[in-house]
Parts: structure tokens; sequence; C-alpha cells
């Protein structure tokens, strides 16, 4: 399986990693070196075969319908780049 | 009733599908154990879980998936005992982990069934498509700075129910009857307040037209987040017309997320979803399947109300209601109850109609719910009893209601108070009517000669003479035999 | 004070209770071997006022009788755990200056136990690697030299490279790791000690920045096979705020040890021999069927017939979890930002800035592989591998208590080497992953030196929720190995 420079950014864009135009030819070619290698699995036949998409089969917990958390702005955007009056921000978005 | 847009190629047809956003009524989020309520400053309901912190995990609320399977029973849909969250990958300011829990697959509730009740009395059946849960996204707030938006995560996090419809609307109108049974069944069944303008019911439409007749689907556009069922109606009015007179001028329509503007009434494309979207669904990792047995489920159903179709056929058979009447008393479970009420032991038509009617005047010209009726239904009902055993006339059952609706009193207390009981003293009506009569002989003498309507010009004078509390029947029978003899 | 570092957690145990040295000598003395050490870089951050003020606690603990499980012990935590009021940094630029309001369950439980935590050791970034290159902070030296040669600096393993280096050098007397597809084992290998991944779901993932969620379990990290099953005791439980908690009580793994291996039956996978097997990593698996057998064992021949598949499998199933997992790097709430001139923009600038090589290359094939027209092909294909590599070990353990393969194909390399090719180097964990993508417990224990001197270990696999039988048979090759172990430098 080969990547070109346009499949890699797109899920460059898909992934908001801005990969340089200059950098796409080099991790086009490694990407595509590691899929190339991960195309081995095509030989399993995995026919009727269930997949396992968690690490263990135990039954899913739930928890009590209450109030246990929240209240704790201060600790919430501690580590906030640029918080503001309790919020954090962003650029300006346009809708 | 079929709503077709005419243009100049033919006559058109809309297919509207409706994806419900309903929040349900919990205390806390659905992975986490800060609070779901409304109304507290910024990020102050926000845990590490909902801020997308490291190495934070969801743990899933059991009222959530109680209330999803409840509202899967009101809407008489398949409940799935094995559902799967999955993650939906896309990045935005206002999701904090970059991918929302959600169902995809396999959501927790299948298809079902949706009963519109038109204003023509009919009803059509819409399908269910599915129900799943997902967690609601934060706040974006756009306007507290020139180059910044501010996040409030307070939503984040909060359980949601996405309902999707099939595309089997047809009108504005059938949109609406939707969104107004969606809300009055979610309101029955306790699991989502159903308010629109304060977000916790939301509509996203999909919208497509076609050539009557033509059976494939043409391209839709999706409108998003519209806040009120009257906003909804006349936004896929107006795509509809749009998609029209797109097609019509030989061009065509993207796949794309709209916005409605109310201020204009047009619809627009979404800026920020702009960039082609990709959301890699695939089962959360941090989740295993949600399962549950049929105990659980059944459990459930036993708690179950009546609902609005169920309770609205009682009506009709029970108290020989309208359709109309019957759909108007079962709109909200509340009506219902205080219907009955009135109605128990009594003229069900007359109870229907007087709350339908007189109460519902009144309660929508103050802005009051029928929980803040300043009428009880008690009282109401006694105001009925009063007409029934003719203690009051009709007109002075006016009188009294209005003044049930001033003063709150109790309807006996005013009835003393302003000295409305009627006459029940024959020989005082029949002082009354002897008076009317001999001050109008001219009438006598037409009444004798045939015209018997002139009966009814005598009895408005006798009711007249005594103040309205005269009744009418008895003037009229007292009437008839003087005038006859 | 040197010799205090000797210790191992056992003894230094037993000592303290006896008040044979305190726990802020036992602290002061690693804290000077710290000291002394820098230069292995196995620290992101150092906490020693903080480990004095828990040493001085545990003291008092220890006068009042109240001493628990590891009290006095001086530890290093993997810099993935969250810990409260310490920057925590998953050597990643990303995470810059993130300091935590909580503390992962895990550590929480090892400072309950009155353990004393030195500083956070460095790893690959997020984890993600397999020789300590990839962080951030720079490469972790290995404590061991190959003899004559070169005196290259040898990498640790990774990812949890910095625990391993020092917990070999004496540096602590045990740290946490965390094992993804090998980054307890490998390197624990790679430095010659103990390293144990439990069960997936005995140890709590909640605080633990997440890399593949399905796979992701936290392990000690020790130089001898009890302490590993002493720290192991306290690290797991059942945690509510886990939903892939295991509720299961946990056993006193420190009381199976001594039981031997009489009678139990283990297998030898013939898939992990395959052509061109490095011959003294060969040698010393052979060497450890022996001890086994010697040891009163049965020795059964099995077949993992799916091993050749899991790194692949691997491959596609951790970076699409940590596509997803990585996407709240984003600089909008904690962490690295870099300005843009639209949300999308700061996004894709702070993400470029903030993740290193190895961490974009695996978020960009993680997003690839779940992407639409390529999600039935390669992740689906991956899942229903993954649950064929899992029944090859229930089909085996019908035959067998316990699978002994190698842990690591070599020994430790030279920092540098391997670098221009991430498929050589993912082939570091081929004998590991399996059992991380089963979910299985594995531990590696140090067997042997190469003839250049360097360690090399030999992996236990057994079923789930089977440790047991793991430090049996990990007690028994350690006892027949006569590892030895660097001393305190």
């Amino acid at each position: 399986m080969s990547l070109d420079k346009a499949t890699v950014r797109r899920i460059a864009t898909l992934a908001r990693i801005e990969v340089p135009d200059a950098d796409l030819g080099t991790v086009a070619e490694q990407l595509s070196g590691i899929m190339g290698w991960i195309e081995q699995l095509k030989e399993v036949n995995t026919d009727n075969v269930a997949p396992m998409s968690g690490g263990t089969d135990l039954k899913l917990p739930w928890r009590k319908d209450e109030v246990t958390d929240g209240d704790k702005v201060d600790q919430v955007l501690a580590n906030a780049p640029d918080g503001h009056d309790g919020f954090f921000t962003v650029p300006k978005v346009v809708e | 009733m079929s709503y077709i847009l005419k243009g100049e190629t033919g006559d058109w047809e809309v297919v509207i599908g409706l994806e419900v956003h309903a929040q349900v009524i919990s205390k806390a989020k659905l992975f986490s154990g800060a609070s779901a309520d409304f109304g507290a400053g910024p990020n102050e309901h926000v845990s590490f879980i909902d801020a997308g912190m490291p190495g934070m995990l969801p743990v899933i609320n059991e009222r959530c998936v109680e209330q999803a399977v409840r509202t899967g029973l009101g809407l008489k849909a398949q409940i799935n005992k094995r559902s799967v969250f999955a993650r939906k990958n896309y990045f935005y300011a206002d999701l904090p982990q970059g991918y929302q829990i959600s169902q995809y697959d396999q959501p927790i509730v299948g298809e079902g069934t949706l009963v519109l009740d038109l204003a023509d009395g009919s009803t059509r059946a819409i399908g269910i498509e599915r129900l799943h849960l997902e967690q609601d996204a934060g706040k974006s707030i756009h306007d507290m700075h020139g180059t910044k938006s501010f996040i409030d995560l307070n939503r984040a996090g909060v359980a949601l129910m996405e309902i999707v419809s099939k595309p089997d609307l047809r009108s504005p109108e059938e949109v609406g009857a939707y969104l107004k049974k969606m809300r009055s069944i979610l309101r029955y069944l306790g699991t989502c307040d159903g308010n629109m303008e304060e977000g916790s019911m939301r509509c996203d439409a999909n919208v497509s037209v076609r050539p009557v007749g033509a059976t494939e689907l043409r391209t839709r556009c999706e409108i998003k987040n519209v806040n009120s069922v009257r906003f909804v109606m006349q936004a896929v009015e107006y795509e509809a017309r749009r998609h029209v007179d797109v097609y019509e001028s030989g061009g065509k329509i993207d796949q794309e997320t709209r916005l409605y503007d109310s201020n204009k009434g047009e619809t627009r494309t979404m800026r920020s979803k702009e960039m082609a979207h990709d959301y890699r669904y695939f089962p959360d990792p941090d989740l295993q399947p949600l399962e549950f047995d049929d105990a659980f489920v059944e459990s459930i159903r036993k708690t179950l109300p009546e609902l609005p179709d169920d309770k609205k056929a009682r009506f009709i058979s029970a108290y020989g209601l309208s359709a109309y009447d019957a759909d108007v008393l079962v709109s909200e479970r509340e009506n219902g109850e205080f219907f009955e009420v009135v109605a128990k032991g009594r003229d069900a038509k007359q109870a229907a109609n007087w709350v339908n009617t007189n109460l519902f005047a009144v309660l929508n010209k103050k802005g009051l719910s029928i929980a803040e009726s300043p009428v009880s239904a008690a009282n109401l009902g006694r105001l009925l009893d009063l007409i029934a055993d003719n203690t009051i006339s009709g007109r002075q059952a006016k009188e009294l209601f209005e003044a049930m609706v001033e003063t709150g009193k109790d309807a006996d207390v005013l009835v003393s108070e302003l000295g409305l009981k009627q006459m029940t003293d024959t020989s005082a009506i029949e002082a009354a009517v002897d008076q009317v009569l001999a001050a109008n002989t001219e009438k006598v003498e037409q009444f004798r000669a045939g015209k018997e309507q002139v009966l009814g010009w005598f009895v408005g004078q006798v009711m007249k003479a005594t103040q309205g509390k005269a009744n009418p029947a008895t003037c009229s029978d007292l009437l008839r035999k003087k005038l006859a003899s | 004070m040197t010799e205090l570092t000797s210790f191992t957690i056992a003894q230094a145990r037993d000592r303290l209770l006896r008040k044979e040295f305190s726990a802020l000598e036992l602290t002061e003395a690693h804290l000077a071997s710290m000291e002394r050490n820098k230069d292995f870089n196995a620290f992101i951050t150092t906490t020693p006022e903080l480990a004095r003020e828990r040493a001085k606690a545990s003291d008092e603990r220890i006068a009042a009788g109240k001493a628990g499980a590891l009290e006095g012990i001086p530890l290093g935590i993997k810099d993935l755990f969250c810990t409260e009021g310490v920057m925590t940094t998953a050597a990643s630029h990303i995470l810059d200056a993130f300091t935590p309001r909580y503390e992962s369950t895990v550590s929480q439980k090892l400072r309950d136990a009155g353990s004393v935590m030195l500083g956070k050791m460095n790893l690959d970034e997020f984890a993600m690697g397999s020789s300590n290159i990839t962080s951030y902070y720079g490469p972790v030296k290995n404590p061991w030299k190959a003899k004559g040669g070169s005196n290259a600096d040898l990498v640790p393993g990774g990812s949890s490279g910095g625990s391993s280096a020092a917990v070999s050098g004496h540096l602590v007397m045990g740290a946490t790791g965390t094992d993804t597809g090998g980054s307890i084992r490998q390197p624990a290998a790679f430095t010659g000690i103990v390293g144990v991944k439990p069960t997936y779901g005995r140890c709590s993932r909640w605080g633990v920045v997440a890399f593949a969620s399905s796979l992701d379990q936290a392990g000690p990290m020790t130089r001898t096979v009890r302490d590993a099953a002493i720290m192991l005791k306290v690290m797991c439980g059942h945690d509510a705020k886990d939903s892939t908690s295991s509720q299961m009580a946990v056993p006193d793994f420190e009381a199976v040890l001594g039981q031997g291996v009489k009678g139990l039956r283990i297998g030898i996978p013939k898939e992990y021999r395959p052509d061109g097997l490095n011959a003294e990593v060969d040698a010393l698996w052979n060497k450890g069927i022996g001890w086994l057998q010697d040891a009163g064992a049965t020795i059964v021949d099995i077949s993992l017939p799916h091993t050749k598949y899991a790194l692949p499998t691997y491959y596609i199933v951790a970076p699409a979890e940590a596509s997803s997992n990585l996407a709240r790097y984003d600089g909008v709430r904690f962490g690295l930002r870099q300005d843009g001139k639209s949300l999308d923009d700061m996004y894709a600038k702070t993400r470029a800035a903030g993740f290193g090589a190895e961490v974009k290359r695996r978020i960009l094939i993680g997003t690839y592989v779940l992407s639409a027209g390529y999600y039935d092909a390669y992740y689906l294909k991956a899942q229903k591998v993954r649950a064929l590599i899992a029944k090859d070990f229930t089909d085996a353990f019908k035959k067998c208590d316990a699978i002994l393969t190698p842990t690591a194909p070599t020994a430790a390399f030279a920092i540098g080497e391997k670098m221009d090719d991430p498929v050589a180097m993912y082939l570091n964990d081929v004998f590991t992953v399996p059992a991380s993508l089963a979910g299985i417990p594995g531990a590696s224990v140090p067997a042997g030196l190469t003839a250049e001197g360097l360690p090399l270990g030999l992996q236990v696999l057994t079923k789930s929720w089977d440790e047991e039988t793991m430090f049996r048979v990990c007690q028994t090759l350690e006892e027949s190995a006569q590892f030895p172990t660097l001393g305190a430098l």
C-alpha cells in the first residue's frame, strides 16, 4: 500500500498536524513503508471471526446518577494556556 | 392534504428526515459525575473528564441508560440489549477530547414509530430509524472578545438522545406535528423536558426535494440546530423552495450543512463545517459494549405512563370526545390529568369544552401553564355541577368563571358573594312574566297570530327583569303557559 | 551510605521496620545516587524535597507502628502517570509545564502504601518507542556497557527506559512502567531487571496518559522477582473510575514465591524461534527450558500460529487508538499552544510543534487506518486478527500452564542505531506484542549475558488473572540464572 502526497496531506489535515509541503514526500515514503509491511495481514483468513475491539471481556460497570464532581473551575483552568474569566479561549471562530 | 411546491417544470414534493437531540433528564452527566443542570457559571459543572484532561476515563451513568430504554419503549421501538459506544473523531473548540462518545452502527434503540396528529384530525405514522446515546459538546461564545471565542464546557458530556426519523415527512406542517408529538412523548416519559428555547431539545432537518411521482432521493442538505418548532417549519419551507429554484434554473444542490437565520428567514452555508468530514468512528476502547437483559427492559416497561396515543384513544372511546378535543387534551400529560378530574362523574364533553375553550383561553392570555392555573380542576368541576343542578345559568357560569380566574376563590363562595344563585322561586318568575306580558300587548298579539319567534324575545325580557337570575327554561315554560291561556 | 542503595525492596522493607536505618536515610542515599548518575538522564523531573518530606512522614508512621506495604521505599514514577502538583509530560513538548491537579490511581496507591517518589522517569514520547530515543527530554543511557569493543552508550529499551535505567543503576529501588506492546518487559530485559505487565484490567488506567487504551497496562520494574510481587500487589485493584478495571480480588503474589514449578507444564512456542533468531538469545532460551525442567516442570511444545501477524496487527490497533487518544492535545486546555490565524491553524501548528516525529507518524497511520474506505481493510481486519491471536493463547493454555520465550530478539543496542527505519525499530517488540494484544500477563526476568556482557531476558506468559503461576516460574528462573545484577553505582 503506497500513500501519495495528496493522501498524506488529507490525513494530516484530518489529524490537525501541519506538514510542510517540502516534507510530504519523506512522510509519504515512511508511511508507505509501514503500510507495506502491514499488508501481510491480508494473508490471514478472518472469515467468521468476531473482531476483538477492547482489551477485556469484563461487563461494563454502571455508576449511580449522582453529582460527585465539578465546581472546580480553578483546577480545571489551572493549566490553560489562555484562560479568561473562567473560560478557555481559542482564536475566534466564525460559524 | 399533500404539500406540493409548484415549479415551472412541474410539481415537486419535499422529503424531510429529522434528527432530534434530546437532553436526557439526569442529575449527572453521561460519563462523569459533574452536574447536568443548566445555569451555572462558566466551567463550574466541569470535571477533569469533561475537560478532556490526560488520563481521564468515562464511566456510564445508569440513569441515562434507563432513560434511553424508556424513550425507546415510548416510541414502540426495538430495544437493543447489546449496543456499542463509538468515538466520533473531529476537532472543534467545544469538543475537549477531540472525539465525541456516541453510538454508531450498534445503537441502544432501533426502529420505532411516531404517530402524527394532523390539523384535519387525521393521523400518519412516521418511522423512527434509531435512537442512540451520546455526549453533548460544550459551548463556544463568539461575542465576548474581538479576536477570541470563549469556551464553556458545562454542557460538555451531558447525555443526549439522538432520535433519527426515517425520511418520511412531506411538509412543514408534518415537521411541526412531529416535533410537537416527540416533545409530548418525551415529557410524558420524563426523559427530556423538551424545551427547545433552552436547547434541551434541538433539531437538525435533512431536506431534499424531488418531482412528484419520483421515487429516488436527491441530494439533501442538513439544517443544523434550529431552536423552535416554528423556525424548523420555516427553515424547511425555505430550504425546499431553494432546492426547487436551484434545480429549475439548471443548478445542482451540494450536500452541505446549513444554518437557519430566523431574522432573515433564510438558510445559509455553515462556514465552520466546510471542511470535509471523516469521523473515523471506532468502538471506544475505554468502554465495553453496553449490555442488559430482558428483566431490565421489563422493569422499565412496567413504569411507563399511559402515552398520548393511548390516552387519546381512550378519551375518544370512554368520553366520546372529538379527535380534535382529545388531541388538545393529551398534548401535555398535565392537561389530560386536569381534564379527567373535571370530567369525573360529569358531562365529559362539557368538561372538555370548558378546559379546551375557556380555561386554555385564559391560560394562554396570562402565559400560564396548566399547573399554574388559577382555577383548580376540582373547582372547575364544581362550576359544572352548579350548572347541572340549575343553581346557575350558563350566562352566570361565564361570569362565575371570570371571577374564579380573578380571585382564585372557590365556586361556591363566589356564587353567594356575587349573589349569582338562579331564581328557583316560580312565583317570583311568574310575577316578572306577568309584568312583561302586560307591558307588551302588541307582541302578545303577534305570538298568538303565529309568530313563534317572539317567545325568545319574551324570555330575554324576563331574564333582564330578573337580572339574569331566572332559569331560562322555567321562563320559557311559564311564558308558553300564559300565552296559551 | 552507598550500600543503602544496594538493598532490594524486600530487604529494605524489613530493615526499615527493624529501624536499622531510617526512611529519610534510605531516600537520601538514593537522592545522592540520582545526583551522581544524572548523565543517565533517567529523570524528567526530580522531586527531592517532596521525597524528603514523604520519607520523614514514613519514619513517623514506622515509629507509630503504622507502616504501609512499601513504607519508606524510594520509587521512580514513569512520567506517564499524572501526579498531583508535579509536572507530568509524557516526555512530550506538547505537555509543556502541565501540572495535574489529580493523582493517578496507581501512583496514589503507591503513595498510600508509604512509598517515596523521587521523581518522574523519562520515557519514549507518549510511550511510543522501544529505546527511549523519542523523548523530548533526550535519550536515556543504559547503565550497562558492552565489554571490549566500543564504549558506545546503549539504549535502556523503551518506552519505560528511564524507569529501567534507574532501577538497574540503583537510582531507585523500583519504578512504575507501562506496557502497551512491551514497554515494561523489553526495557527490563535490556537493563537486566525484572519487569511485569499484569493482566489487562489489573491496574487502573485512571490518571495514566493514554497511548492505546485497549493495550495500556501499568506494572512494576524492580531488581528481583519478589520486589515485583510486592510492588504489583500494591499497584493492582479495582477502580470504579476505570470501566475496564477488574473487580477480581488481588492475590498475595509474594505468598506464592517459593512454591517452585514442580508439576507445571511449560509451553515452548515454535513460532518464537524464527529463522535467523540471534544465536545467543536462542541459547539462553534453551538454558531457561533446562532450568525449568530441572526444577520439575514438564516442557510442552505448543504452537501460536498467528504470532507473525501480531506486530502488523499491533501497528494498526495501537496507532488507531492513539490517533484518537492524542486528539485532546490541542493547545486549548493545557500544555503547549502555538498561535494560529484560525482555530484549525492553531491546532495544526500546536500539534506540529508539540509532537515528535514518531508520535506524528503513528497519529497519521492511525488516522489513515480509521479513515473512510480503509476501516474495514485495516482496522477491522486487525481486530479480527487480534481475536485469532488471543485464541492462539487460549488454545495453548489448554496444554500448558505457562509459556517461556525470549523477551527481545537482541540485547541493548547503541543509541542512534535503527533510527532511520521505523519497522526495524518496531521488530524489537516481536516477542512482547502478542501477549499485549491478548491481554494476558507477561514478565521478563534477567537470565543471562551475551558474550559482550549485556543482559538478556526471558519472558514468562500465563493465562489472564494467573499472575501467581507467572511469579512462580519467574522466581525459579531467577534462582537458576543467578544473574549478575549491577552493583550500586
